[in-house]
Protein backbone atom coordinates (compact mmCIF):
# COMPACT_ATOMS: atom_id res chain seq x y z
CA UNK A 1 0.00 0.00 0.00
CA UNK A 2 1.35 2.68 -1.14
CA UNK A 3 1.58 5.94 1.64
CA UNK A 4 -1.76 7.97 1.10
CA UNK A 5 -1.36 11.83 2.15
CA UNK A 6 -4.16 14.55 2.81
CA UNK A 7 -4.00 18.22 2.57
CA UNK A 8 -4.59 20.31 6.27
CA UNK A 9 -4.85 23.56 7.71
CA UNK A 10 -4.98 24.51 11.18
CA UNK A 11 -3.69 27.13 13.78
CA UNK A 12 -0.50 26.55 15.45
CA UNK A 13 0.80 28.48 18.94
CA UNK A 14 -1.57 31.34 16.75
CA UNK A 15 0.06 31.02 13.16
CA UNK A 16 -1.55 29.53 10.19
CA UNK A 17 -0.01 26.64 9.08
CA UNK A 18 -0.98 24.47 5.59
CA UNK A 19 0.97 20.96 5.12
CA UNK A 20 0.38 17.66 2.91
CA UNK A 21 1.06 14.71 5.32
CA UNK A 22 0.48 11.10 5.53
CA UNK A 23 -2.59 10.14 6.95
CA UNK A 24 -1.23 8.19 9.36
CA UNK A 25 1.08 10.35 11.02
CA UNK A 26 0.00 11.50 14.28
CA UNK A 27 0.27 14.91 15.78
CA UNK A 28 3.43 15.17 17.69
CA UNK A 29 5.50 13.44 14.84
CA UNK A 30 3.42 16.37 12.74
CA UNK A 31 4.74 18.78 14.76
CA UNK A 32 8.25 17.58 15.71
CA UNK A 33 9.39 17.24 12.35
CA UNK A 34 6.80 19.15 10.14
CA UNK A 35 6.94 22.13 12.30
CA UNK A 36 10.52 21.71 14.01
CA UNK A 37 7.90 22.17 17.70
CA UNK A 38 10.59 19.58 19.79
CA UNK A 39 9.28 20.72 22.91
CA UNK A 40 6.47 18.35 22.76
CA UNK A 41 8.36 14.54 23.46
CA UNK A 42 7.67 11.23 22.26
CA UNK A 43 7.57 8.64 25.19
CA UNK A 44 5.33 5.04 25.48
CA UNK A 45 3.69 6.40 21.70
CA UNK A 46 0.75 4.57 23.02
CA UNK A 47 -1.06 7.09 25.68
CA UNK A 48 0.20 6.26 28.93
CA UNK A 49 2.68 8.75 29.81
CA UNK A 50 1.90 12.46 29.17
CA UNK A 51 5.09 13.48 27.89
CA UNK A 52 3.20 14.26 24.28
CA UNK A 53 0.74 16.47 26.01
CA UNK A 54 -0.83 19.31 23.90
CA UNK A 55 -3.74 21.75 24.07
CA UNK A 56 -6.18 20.89 20.93
CA UNK A 57 -9.04 23.74 21.01
CA UNK A 58 -8.57 24.28 24.22
CA UNK A 59 -8.14 21.09 25.86
CA UNK A 60 -5.22 18.78 27.05
CA UNK A 61 -4.77 15.91 24.75
CA UNK A 62 -2.46 13.24 24.06
CA UNK A 63 -0.40 14.01 21.11
CA UNK A 64 0.19 10.49 20.29
CA UNK A 65 -3.00 9.24 20.00
CA UNK A 66 -4.21 11.80 17.66
CA UNK A 67 -3.54 11.71 13.81
CA UNK A 68 -2.61 15.06 12.11
CA UNK A 69 -5.08 14.67 9.49
CA UNK A 70 -7.70 15.44 12.58
CA UNK A 71 -6.51 18.53 13.76
CA UNK A 72 -7.79 20.06 10.15
CA UNK A 73 -9.11 23.76 11.49
CA UNK A 74 -8.24 23.34 14.94
CA UNK A 75 -6.24 25.19 17.22
CA UNK A 76 -3.10 23.50 18.82
CA UNK A 77 -1.00 25.10 21.37
CA UNK A 78 2.41 23.63 22.19
CA UNK A 79 4.37 23.96 25.00
CA UNK A 80 6.34 26.53 22.87
CA UNK A 81 2.99 28.38 22.50
CA UNK A 82 2.34 28.39 26.36
CA UNK A 83 6.36 29.73 26.42
CA UNK A 84 6.14 32.63 24.15
CA UNK A 85 2.57 34.01 25.80
CA UNK A 86 3.87 33.84 29.39
CA UNK A 87 0.56 31.84 30.59
CA UNK A 88 2.92 30.29 33.20
CA UNK A 89 5.78 32.07 33.12
CA UNK A 90 5.35 31.19 37.13
CA UNK A 91 5.00 28.25 37.16
CA UNK A 92 8.19 27.51 35.13
CA UNK A 93 9.85 29.72 37.49
CA UNK A 94 8.30 27.83 40.31
CA UNK A 95 9.82 24.24 38.49
CA UNK A 96 13.34 26.13 38.35
CA UNK A 97 12.90 27.40 42.06
CA UNK A 98 11.74 23.74 43.28
CA UNK A 99 14.02 21.93 41.13
CA UNK A 100 11.18 20.03 39.82
CA UNK A 101 12.93 18.79 36.63
CA UNK A 102 16.01 16.31 36.66
CA UNK A 103 16.28 15.01 33.02
CA UNK A 104 13.98 17.19 31.71
CA UNK A 105 11.97 14.90 29.50
CA UNK A 106 8.60 15.02 31.07
CA UNK A 107 8.35 18.43 32.09
CA UNK A 108 6.72 19.39 28.82
CA UNK A 109 4.00 17.33 29.49
CA UNK A 110 3.98 18.29 33.25
CA UNK A 111 3.77 21.43 32.45
CA UNK A 112 0.83 21.25 29.86
CA UNK A 113 -1.20 19.37 32.31
CA UNK A 114 0.08 21.57 35.36
CA UNK A 115 -1.68 24.30 33.45
CA UNK A 116 -4.45 22.93 33.33
CA UNK A 117 -5.03 23.65 37.18
CA UNK A 118 -3.44 26.65 37.30
CA UNK A 119 -6.05 27.85 34.35
CA UNK A 120 -9.04 26.65 36.51
CA UNK A 121 -8.09 28.45 39.42
CA UNK A 122 -8.66 26.44 42.56
CA UNK A 123 -6.62 26.11 45.39
CA UNK A 124 -6.44 22.17 45.35
CA UNK A 125 -5.17 20.13 48.12
CA UNK A 126 -1.36 18.12 47.45
CA UNK A 127 -3.56 14.86 46.87
CA UNK A 128 -5.54 16.71 44.29
CA UNK A 129 -2.55 17.70 42.03
CA UNK A 130 -1.23 14.01 42.17
CA UNK A 131 -4.68 12.77 40.74
CA UNK A 132 -4.17 15.24 38.56
CA UNK A 133 -0.62 14.62 37.63
CA UNK A 134 -1.25 10.80 37.80
CA UNK A 135 -0.86 10.26 33.38
CA UNK A 136 2.31 11.99 33.52
CA UNK A 137 4.75 9.72 34.05
CA UNK A 138 8.19 11.05 35.88
CA UNK A 139 11.21 8.20 35.63
CA UNK A 140 13.63 10.11 37.38
CA UNK A 141 10.70 9.98 40.29
CA UNK A 142 10.85 13.55 40.96
CA UNK A 143 7.19 14.01 41.70
CA UNK A 144 7.24 15.67 45.20
CA UNK A 145 9.31 18.85 43.80
CA UNK A 146 6.59 18.97 40.66
CA UNK A 147 3.84 18.55 42.90
CA UNK A 148 5.59 21.57 45.42
CA UNK A 149 5.85 23.77 42.49
CA UNK A 150 2.36 23.22 41.54
CA UNK A 151 0.90 23.76 45.05
CA UNK A 152 3.51 27.05 45.33
CA UNK A 153 2.12 28.56 41.93
CA UNK A 154 -1.81 28.17 43.30
CA UNK A 155 -1.16 29.69 46.04
CA UNK A 156 0.46 32.24 44.88
CA UNK A 157 -2.17 32.96 42.39
CA UNK A 158 -4.73 32.51 45.36
CA UNK A 159 -3.39 35.90 46.59
CA UNK A 160 -3.73 37.69 43.78
CA UNK A 161 -0.31 36.86 42.17
CA UNK A 162 -0.11 37.06 38.30
CA UNK A 163 1.46 34.54 36.29
CA UNK A 164 4.69 36.90 36.00
CA UNK A 165 7.73 34.54 36.89
CA UNK B 1 6.09 2.80 17.47
CA UNK B 2 4.48 4.62 13.62
CA UNK B 3 0.84 2.91 12.95
CA UNK B 4 0.93 1.17 9.79
CA UNK B 5 -0.34 2.65 6.44
CA UNK B 6 -3.87 2.74 6.26
CA UNK B 7 -6.47 4.94 4.19
CA UNK B 8 -8.40 7.24 5.86
CA UNK B 9 -11.80 8.89 5.51
CA UNK B 10 -12.83 11.79 7.41
CA UNK B 11 -16.46 10.84 7.30
CA UNK B 12 -18.88 14.25 6.83
CA UNK B 13 -22.06 12.20 7.78
CA UNK B 14 -24.19 8.82 9.08
CA UNK B 15 -24.95 7.68 5.65
CA UNK B 16 -21.25 7.87 4.04
CA UNK B 17 -20.26 5.94 7.50
CA UNK B 18 -22.67 3.56 6.60
CA UNK B 19 -21.71 2.67 3.30
CA UNK B 20 -18.02 2.50 4.02
CA UNK B 21 -18.67 0.14 6.83
CA UNK B 22 -20.90 -1.88 4.10
CA UNK B 23 -18.27 -2.09 1.68
CA UNK B 24 -15.58 -2.61 3.79
CA UNK B 25 -16.67 -4.64 6.96
CA UNK B 26 -14.12 -5.90 9.09
CA UNK B 27 -11.35 -4.07 7.35
CA UNK B 28 -12.39 -0.94 8.53
CA UNK B 29 -12.59 0.27 11.95
CA UNK B 30 -14.16 3.24 13.42
CA UNK B 31 -11.76 6.27 14.49
CA UNK B 32 -13.90 8.03 17.08
CA UNK B 33 -11.92 9.36 20.81
CA UNK B 34 -9.25 7.04 19.13
CA UNK B 35 -7.56 6.83 23.15
CA UNK B 36 -7.84 2.61 22.68
CA UNK B 37 -7.48 2.48 18.96
CA UNK B 38 -4.41 4.89 18.69
CA UNK B 39 -2.15 2.53 20.88
CA UNK B 40 -3.47 -0.52 18.93
CA UNK B 41 -2.42 1.48 15.83
CA UNK B 42 1.04 2.53 16.85
CA UNK B 43 1.98 -1.04 18.62
CA UNK B 44 0.61 -2.35 15.27
CA UNK B 45 -1.62 -4.79 16.72
CA UNK B 46 -3.85 -3.89 14.13
CA UNK B 47 -3.85 -3.42 10.50
CA UNK B 48 -6.92 -1.74 9.70
CA UNK B 49 -7.06 -1.54 5.55
CA UNK B 50 -9.22 2.16 6.42
CA UNK B 51 -9.75 4.22 9.13
CA UNK B 52 -13.50 5.81 9.34
CA UNK B 53 -13.20 9.21 11.23
CA UNK B 54 -16.88 9.65 12.60
CA UNK B 55 -15.58 12.93 14.85
CA UNK B 56 -17.45 14.97 12.31
CA UNK B 57 -20.74 13.40 12.26
CA UNK B 58 -22.33 15.75 13.99
CA UNK B 59 -26.32 13.64 14.75
CA UNK B 60 -23.79 10.96 16.85
CA UNK B 61 -22.77 14.02 19.49
CA UNK B 62 -24.79 14.83 22.58
CA UNK B 63 -26.96 13.79 25.64
CA UNK B 64 -30.41 14.28 26.43
CA UNK B 65 -33.36 13.40 28.51
CA UNK B 66 -36.68 12.19 26.98
CA UNK B 67 -39.87 9.86 27.78
CA UNK B 68 -37.98 8.94 31.21
CA UNK B 69 -34.80 7.40 29.68
CA UNK B 70 -31.33 9.25 29.09
CA UNK B 71 -29.63 9.47 25.41
CA UNK B 72 -26.33 9.55 25.44
CA UNK B 73 -24.62 9.89 20.84
CA UNK B 74 -22.28 7.90 20.68
CA UNK B 75 -19.41 10.73 20.48
CA UNK B 76 -20.15 12.32 23.64
CA UNK B 77 -16.77 12.95 25.34
CA UNK B 78 -16.09 11.77 29.08
CA UNK B 79 -15.60 14.55 30.14
CA UNK B 80 -18.68 15.92 28.48
CA UNK B 81 -20.84 13.26 30.13
CA UNK B 82 -19.01 13.22 33.40
CA UNK B 83 -20.00 17.13 33.60
CA UNK B 84 -23.71 16.74 32.11
CA UNK B 85 -26.04 17.79 34.93
CA UNK B 86 -28.68 15.05 32.85
CA UNK B 87 -26.01 12.37 33.92
CA UNK B 88 -25.67 13.74 37.49
CA UNK B 89 -29.51 13.60 37.69
CA UNK B 90 -30.44 10.76 36.12
CA UNK B 91 -27.58 8.70 36.19
CA UNK B 92 -25.41 8.91 39.20
CA UNK B 93 -23.91 5.61 38.90
CA UNK B 94 -22.37 6.68 35.47
CA UNK B 95 -21.10 10.26 37.13
CA UNK B 96 -19.48 8.18 39.95
CA UNK B 97 -17.86 5.98 37.71
CA UNK B 98 -16.32 8.32 35.65
CA UNK B 99 -13.62 10.25 37.38
CA UNK B 100 -11.84 6.38 37.76
CA UNK B 101 -12.11 6.42 33.36
CA UNK B 102 -8.00 6.77 32.64
CA UNK B 103 -6.52 10.19 33.06
CA UNK B 104 -8.01 13.88 32.11
CA UNK B 105 -6.19 14.28 28.69
CA UNK B 106 -7.53 10.96 27.79
CA UNK B 107 -11.07 11.57 29.21
CA UNK B 108 -10.88 15.04 27.07
CA UNK B 109 -10.60 12.68 23.80
CA UNK B 110 -12.65 9.18 24.65
CA UNK B 111 -16.16 8.68 23.77
CA UNK B 112 -18.94 6.79 25.55
CA UNK B 113 -19.48 4.89 22.35
CA UNK B 114 -15.85 3.97 21.95
CA UNK B 115 -16.07 2.36 25.48
CA UNK B 116 -19.02 -0.02 24.76
CA UNK B 117 -17.87 -0.98 21.20
CA UNK B 118 -14.45 -1.85 21.96
CA UNK B 119 -16.17 -3.79 25.55
CA UNK B 120 -12.80 -4.07 26.95
CA UNK B 121 -13.23 -5.99 30.11
CA UNK B 122 -11.73 -3.70 32.44
CA UNK B 123 -14.03 -0.31 31.32
CA UNK B 124 -15.90 1.06 33.45
CA UNK B 125 -18.74 1.94 31.37
CA UNK B 126 -19.78 -1.40 29.71
CA UNK B 127 -20.36 -2.45 33.43
CA UNK B 128 -22.36 0.64 34.31
CA UNK B 129 -24.31 0.10 30.98
CA UNK B 130 -24.97 -3.24 32.22
CA UNK B 131 -26.37 -2.37 35.66
CA UNK B 132 -28.44 0.13 34.50
CA UNK B 133 -30.27 -2.15 31.75
CA UNK B 134 -29.06 0.27 28.96
CA UNK B 135 -30.23 -0.47 25.05
CA UNK B 136 -27.76 0.25 22.47
CA UNK B 137 -28.76 1.35 19.04
CA UNK B 138 -27.11 0.19 16.28
CA UNK B 139 -27.87 1.38 12.66
CA UNK B 140 -26.24 -0.11 8.58
CA UNK B 141 -27.56 0.68 5.87
CA UNK B 142 -30.37 -1.77 5.64
CA UNK B 143 -31.46 -0.20 9.15
CA UNK B 144 -31.45 -0.07 12.77
CA UNK B 145 -31.64 -2.11 15.78
CA UNK B 146 -31.32 -1.83 19.59
CA UNK B 147 -29.23 -4.72 21.61
CA UNK B 148 -29.68 -4.63 25.37
CA UNK B 149 -26.96 -4.69 27.38
CA UNK B 150 -27.16 -7.82 28.65
CA UNK B 151 -27.23 -9.55 25.09
CA UNK B 152 -24.71 -7.11 23.79
CA UNK B 153 -21.15 -8.30 25.43
CA UNK B 154 -19.67 -11.49 23.73
CA UNK B 155 -16.32 -11.79 25.53
CA UNK B 156 -13.10 -10.32 25.52
CA UNK B 157 -13.66 -7.17 23.34
CA UNK B 158 -16.85 -8.93 21.71
CA UNK B 159 -19.95 -7.54 21.36
CA UNK B 160 -23.59 -8.19 19.19
CA UNK B 161 -22.42 -5.34 16.61
CA UNK B 162 -22.17 -6.82 13.38
CA UNK B 163 -18.91 -5.53 11.18
CA UNK B 164 -21.52 -3.77 8.97
CA UNK B 165 -23.09 -1.76 12.11
CA UNK B 166 -22.06 1.14 13.54
CA UNK B 167 -22.89 2.15 17.23
CA UNK B 168 -25.38 5.23 17.34
CA UNK B 169 -26.40 5.83 20.94
CA UNK B 170 -26.85 4.48 24.04
CA UNK B 171 -30.37 4.69 25.58
CA UNK B 172 -30.81 4.03 29.72
CA UNK B 173 -34.27 3.97 31.40
CA UNK B 174 -33.99 6.76 34.23
CA UNK B 175 -35.27 5.03 37.29
CA UNK B 176 -35.83 6.95 40.72
CA UNK B 177 -35.04 5.92 43.95
CA UNK B 178 -32.33 2.91 43.20
CA UNK B 179 -28.91 3.34 45.16
CA UNK B 180 -26.01 3.83 42.90
CA UNK B 181 -22.50 2.65 43.87
CA UNK B 182 -19.36 2.26 41.87
CA UNK B 183 -16.11 0.69 43.08
CA UNK B 184 -12.87 -0.32 41.58
CA UNK B 185 -9.72 -0.87 42.59
CA UNK B 186 -6.66 -0.42 40.41
CA UNK B 187 -2.53 0.27 40.39
CA UNK B 188 -2.48 3.80 40.04
CA UNK B 189 -5.64 6.02 39.72
CA UNK B 190 -6.61 6.14 36.30
CA UNK B 191 -5.00 2.94 35.18
CA UNK B 192 -7.26 -0.47 34.25
CA UNK B 193 -8.99 -1.86 37.37
CA UNK B 194 -8.02 -5.01 38.54
CA UNK B 195 -11.16 -5.26 40.09
CA UNK B 196 -14.40 -3.46 39.83
CA UNK B 197 -18.17 -3.11 40.51
CA UNK B 198 -20.97 -1.10 39.56
CA UNK B 199 -24.09 -1.78 41.81
CA UNK B 200 -27.78 -0.69 41.17
CA UNK B 201 -30.15 -1.07 44.40
CA UNK B 202 -33.87 -0.73 44.81
CA UNK B 203 -34.38 -0.77 48.50
CA UNK B 204 -37.57 -0.82 50.76
CA UNK B 205 -37.21 -0.09 53.92
CA UNK B 206 -33.87 -1.32 54.09
CA UNK B 207 -34.81 -4.25 52.12
CA UNK B 208 -33.08 -5.46 49.40
CA UNK B 209 -36.59 -5.25 46.95
CA UNK B 210 -34.22 -5.76 43.40
CA UNK B 211 -31.17 -4.44 41.93
CA UNK B 212 -28.55 -5.21 39.48
CA UNK B 213 -25.20 -6.33 40.41
CA UNK B 214 -22.55 -6.04 37.82
CA UNK B 215 -18.25 -6.88 38.00
CA UNK B 216 -15.72 -5.92 35.60
CA UNK B 217 -12.43 -6.56 34.99
CA UNK B 218 -12.65 -10.22 36.47
CA UNK B 219 -14.35 -11.97 33.62
CA UNK B 220 -13.73 -11.70 30.00
CA UNK B 221 -17.06 -9.25 29.70
CA UNK B 222 -19.06 -7.09 31.92
CA UNK B 223 -21.00 -9.53 34.32
CA UNK B 224 -24.31 -9.51 36.39
CA UNK B 225 -23.96 -11.70 39.63
CA UNK B 226 -27.51 -13.36 39.63
CA UNK B 227 -26.76 -15.63 42.30
CA UNK B 228 -25.14 -13.03 44.81
CA UNK B 229 -28.55 -10.68 44.12
CA UNK B 230 -30.64 -13.95 44.49
CA UNK B 231 -29.42 -14.16 47.91
CA UNK B 232 -29.45 -10.37 49.06
CA UNK B 233 -33.45 -9.99 48.07
CA UNK B 234 -35.40 -9.76 50.24
CA UNK B 235 -32.90 -9.77 53.06
CA UNK B 236 -32.07 -6.50 55.31
CA UNK B 237 -28.51 -5.10 54.46
CA UNK B 238 -26.52 -6.11 57.27
CA UNK B 239 -22.81 -7.68 57.59
CA UNK B 240 -24.67 -11.30 57.22
CA UNK B 241 -26.47 -10.09 54.03
CA UNK B 242 -22.90 -9.11 52.84
CA UNK B 243 -21.33 -12.35 53.88
CA UNK B 244 -23.78 -14.40 52.01
CA UNK B 245 -23.79 -12.56 48.79
CA UNK B 246 -19.73 -12.74 48.73
CA UNK B 247 -20.83 -16.74 49.21
CA UNK B 248 -23.20 -16.87 46.49
CA UNK B 249 -20.59 -14.64 44.13
CA UNK B 250 -18.52 -17.68 43.96
CA UNK B 251 -21.22 -19.05 41.72
CA UNK B 252 -21.41 -15.95 39.37
CA UNK B 253 -17.65 -15.10 38.73
CA UNK B 254 -14.67 -17.40 37.53
CA UNK B 255 -12.16 -14.69 36.96
CA UNK B 256 -9.46 -14.47 34.64
CA UNK B 257 -6.06 -14.72 35.25
CA UNK B 258 -3.23 -12.39 34.02
CA UNK B 259 0.39 -10.67 34.43
CA UNK B 260 -1.62 -8.02 36.73
CA UNK B 261 -3.77 -10.49 38.94
CA UNK B 262 -4.26 -14.31 39.76
CA UNK B 263 -7.86 -16.08 39.37
CA UNK B 264 -7.88 -16.08 43.36
CA UNK B 265 -6.68 -12.60 43.78
CA UNK B 266 -8.76 -10.95 41.58
CA UNK B 267 -12.00 -12.79 43.36
CA UNK B 268 -10.62 -11.99 46.76
CA UNK B 269 -10.85 -8.06 45.88
CA UNK B 270 -13.97 -8.45 43.54
CA UNK B 271 -15.45 -9.99 47.81
CA UNK B 272 -13.91 -7.14 49.36
CA UNK B 273 -15.72 -4.43 46.88
CA UNK B 274 -18.89 -6.37 47.46
CA UNK B 275 -18.79 -5.58 51.17
CA UNK B 276 -17.51 -2.61 50.78
CA UNK B 277 -20.35 -1.38 48.31
CA UNK B 278 -23.21 -2.90 50.27
CA UNK B 279 -21.99 -1.12 53.75
CA UNK B 280 -21.99 2.17 51.56
CA UNK B 281 -25.36 1.26 49.58
CA UNK B 282 -26.89 0.24 53.34
CA UNK B 283 -25.14 3.81 54.62
CA UNK B 284 -26.54 6.03 51.41
CA UNK B 285 -30.01 4.60 52.03
CA UNK B 286 -30.18 5.74 55.79
CA UNK B 287 -28.90 9.11 54.75
CA UNK B 288 -25.72 9.20 55.58
CA UNK B 289 -22.41 9.18 53.39
CA UNK B 290 -19.37 7.14 53.99
CA UNK B 291 -15.80 7.04 52.55
CA UNK B 292 -15.17 3.50 51.66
Amino acid sequence: MSEETMSISLTVNGEKVSRSVPVRQHLVDFLRTELGLTGTHLGCEHGSCGACSVRVDGVLVRGCLMLAVQTEGSEVVTIEGLDATGEIADLQAAFVERNALQCGFCTPGMLMAAAELVRAGARNTRAEIRTHLAGNFCRCTGYHAIVDAIAATLDRRANGGDNRG
Amino acid sequence: MKPPKFSYVRAGGLAQVLELLEEHGEEAQILAGGQSLMPVLNMRLSRPKLLIDINRVDVLKGIGFEAGQVRIGALARHVEVASSPIVHHHLPLIAEALPHVAHLAVRNRGTFGGSIALADPAAELPACALALEARFVVASSQGRREIAAADFFKGMQATARRPNELLIETLIPARQNRIPVFLELARRHGDFAIAGLAFQLLLEDGIVADGRLAYFASEDRPTLALRALAAIRGQRLGPATAEAAVAALAGDLAPIENAQASAKMRFHLQSILTRRALAEAHARSSGQTRTT
